[in-house]
């Protein structure tokens, strides 16, 4: 392990990858994104209301949709979220927590050409399920996995 | 289990009990026990879950330990009667004493202490005589359980495991020492043992904290073996102790592991694990590639191996036990590159077969001596058997929990559902040692807190759905907390939020909105504080002298009736 990388990036702030995607071109800045961004979508405390919102009520369940989590939370504050669309042409992937308060926590659009791959992490009040949802040709695709988030003590 | 490997356990175990009768001399029964003919080409010696025990103890295996869903039934879901008629194992024999609870207190008097690693050392030169081509290989969970390992960090534990001879290991508690403190274990005092854990990852950018694997070659036979720590170490104890490091079950990786080592020229793939059974038993389901899944964490003592199909072919689960009770042979005839047969036996360590080997008995000695006036200490004696495991409660533990009620003024108490802690026979002395094998850990606060009738229900269903969740991966392996004053009821089949129902102090039912004074001991939390619980126990125990047969706060069960994992 790279204890200098570790320090540099440390340095350079929490924002520095997602800048770098950013510059890259690989993810659409905002002024792009604002013709299909809805905000609104993120204020919705019903899971149905947002799915609605950004047109995946109908998503089908989707293996191509591949969603990495942890089967318990380590720490609900801090909980990584890896997912990977190998649905042709994905344009949009966004993550729903049924359980947060706003269970839309983020949508990514991709800019054709990119991998549609994301990671980041979740703040989790309290087990709830993970569902993820990308979007092609107009079609929603979803992947679901429950995350336990639980007070911990007495192992073994 | 297959049709084949059932008949091959029955075949062991009638081989096993024909002098292993309540009758056969102890020639007989070391005879039979440990001359164990050799077997194929390749063996692998495994124990676990030691929790720093060096001398020989009783340890009572448990008379709860239930399994739900397709687990009900079922290894390692199995005691008592419901154990021996699975394995075909003679009642009232050294076997039956090894693996069960049944009738502790006589067999304990009549068999003596098991373990110990002056008597694990001598049965392992015994195995290795017979076995040139061999590897030893520990679990993990070896550096704590008792003062010594506490006072020395684990060196004392470390010293033992190079005499014994292991190999390699993976981890669990030793974590809890700290992340510090095992860098400086693994990388400067370890060695030659080789530490492997493929699912440590740093929090930051997951690189690997340790070595994933360990490439042997025994006999001519490329082997690899693949390390798996305790997958839900910060969730289970402290986070703080390792919050730089992220572990988890992570069968991806594992899957890129197996699928590297087997690219590398692997001929035979073992998982050194420490998920626990239930856990071992469905990633073997999952996972494709693994021969072997040599398991710990959960202290079960199954003789057997269970073979699991999956879609790579089948891959053997095994679990050896805690406390240095066991040691487990997997002796393997490897051919054209593959595992042909097998042959496995888990062997009880009975001190009194087994001379103690003089080099390890004389390092014990010497890690021992300058605590010895503070270890021997007699706090009370006991009028009864004191034990700890079981999915409720212990007496062990109720007498933890009488103590912190009397010592903190408290109405109700919790104690950690742990699963180590050895045994005492009723006329024995409790000594200092003794509670600190109950209670060396590295945050042994004791603590008084008010807590509402809601709070107490929701922590209880929370660990009770750690242990009673249908999917393995949501099981942590312990057993479930030990409650003091408050009764309760239990359904294990229900779901988390239903689990616990009637909750009763002095008979009346708990108030979900009023405030209880509730004592318990290692916090998980970061900044907690108090007298360890040693202290509080052993205060207890001066002031008593003598600690009577004590009656055990159960849960009733509801809906458990006829499980093969209770025995009363």
């Amino acid at each position: 392990m790279d204890e200098r990388r570790r320090v540099v990036l440390r340095g350079a702030g929490a924002t520095g990858a997602l800048a770098a995607a950013l510059a890259a071109g690989l993810l659409k800045p905002e002024r792009v994104l604002a013709a299909t961004w809805d905000e609104n979508a993120f204020r919705k405390k019903d899971v149905a209301d947002a799915l609605k919102i950004i047109g995946a009520d109908d998503a089908v369940a989707s293996k191509e949709v591949v969603l990495d989590v942890p089967e318990i939370a380590e720490n609900g504050a801090v909980v990584p979220v890896e997912i990977t669309s190998h649905v042709p042409g994905t344009t949009s992937i966004a993550v729903v927590i049924d359980k947060n308060p706003f269970p839309l926590t983020s949508r990514f659009d991709f800019m054709e050409g990119a991998l549609p791959y994301v990671k980041l992490n979740v703040k989790m009040g309290q087990s709830s399920n993970i569902r993820v949802i990308a979007e092609a040709g107009g079609k929603h695709y979803v992947a679901m996995r429950e995350v336990k988030v639980t007070i911990g003590g007495c192992g073994g | 289990m297959q049709r084949r490997e059932f008949l091959r356990l029955l075949a062991l175990a009638a081989a096993a009990g024909a002098s292993l009768r309540p009758g056969a001399s102890a020639a007989e029964a070391a005879n039979e026990l440990y001359e164990l003919p050799a077997f194929g080409n390749v063996s692998l010696l495994h124990l676990t879950d030691t929790h720093a025990q060096l001398l020989p103890t009783y340890f009572r295996e448990p008379s709860f330990n239930i399994g739900v869903g397709a687990a009900a039934g079922q290894p390692p879901h199995l005691v008592g009667e419901a154990f021996l008629k699975h394995f075909g194992i003679a009642r009232g024999g050294r076997l039956a004493h090894a693996f069960t609870c049944l009738d502790f207190e006589a067999a304990a008097r009549r068999y003596g202490k098991l373990g110990g690693f002056a008597h694990i050392a001598t049965l392992i030169k015994r195995l290795r005589a017979a076995r040139p081509h061999s590897l030893l290989l520990d679990g993990g969970d070896s550096w704590q359980g008792s003062a010594t390992s506490l006072w020395t960090q684990g060196a004392d534990m470390i010293g033992a495991q190079k005499l014994l001879g292991v190999e390699l290991m993976t981890a669990h508690w030793e974590f809890t020492y700290g992340m510090a403190r095992m860098k400086q274990a693994v990388d400067k005092e370890l060695a030659p043992i080789e530490f492997i854990a493929h699912n440590v990852k740093t929090v930051d950018f997951e690189d690997p904290v340790f070595k994933p694997y360990s490439l042997r070659s025994l006999n001519g036979v490329p082997l690899a073996i693949i390390g798996q720590a305790f997958p839900y170490t910060p969730i289970a104890n402290p986070r703080y102790m390792m919050d730089q490091w992220s572990f988890g079950i992570q069968e991806r990786h594992l899957q890129k592991m197996i699928d590297e080592v087997r690219a590398k020229g692997a001929r035979v793939v073992v998982l050194l694990s420490h998920n626990g059974m239930d856990v071992d038993l469905k990633l073997a389901t999952r996972v494709r590639g693994i021969d072997i899944i040599l398991g710990g964490h959960t202290h079960d003592g199954v003789p057997g191996a269970t073979v699991v199909s999956n879609p790579g072919g089948r891959t053997l689960v095994t679990n050896a036990g805690s406390n240095g009770k066991f040691v487990a042979v997997m002796d393997l005839e490897v051919k054209g590159g593959a595992i042909a047969d097998y042959r496995y036996r888990l062997l009880p360590v009975f001190a009194n077969l087994l001379p103690a080997d003089a080099a390890m008995a004389a390092y014990i000695e010497s890690v021992r001596a300058p605590y010895r006036a503070k270890l021997e200490e007699k706090l009370a004696l006991t009028e009864g058997l004191l034990y700890r495991r079981g999915n409720f409660n212990g007496s062990f533990d109720q007498l933890i929990l009488d103590a912190s009620m009397a010592v903190k003024g408290a109405e109700l108490a919790f104690s950690p559902g742990f699963r180590w802690g050895t045994s005492l026979l009723p006329g024995d002395a409790i000594t200092f040692e003794h509670v600190m094998d109950q209670t060396a850990i590295t945050y042994p606060y004791s603590t008084l807190t008010e807590m509402t009738g809601k709070q107490i229900k929701s922590v209880l269903e929370d660990i009770c759905d750690n242990l009673f969740n249908p999917d393995p991966y949501l099981q942590q392996g312990g057993d479930m907390v030990r409650v003091g004053g408050m009764t309760y009821a239990c359904v294990p089949h229900a779901t988390i939020g239903s689990r616990i129902t009637d909750m009763r102090l002095a008979g009346k039912p708990i108030e979900a909105g009023r405030k209880y004074k509730v004592a318990g001991w290692a916090p998980v939390a970061q900044g907690a504080s108090g007298e360890p619980i040693w202290e509080v126990v052993s205060r207890y125990l001066r002031e008593r002298r003598t600690i009577p047969p004590l009656k055990l706060n159960l849960p009733r069960l509801i809906g458990v009736d006829g499980n093969g994992g209770i025995a009363v």
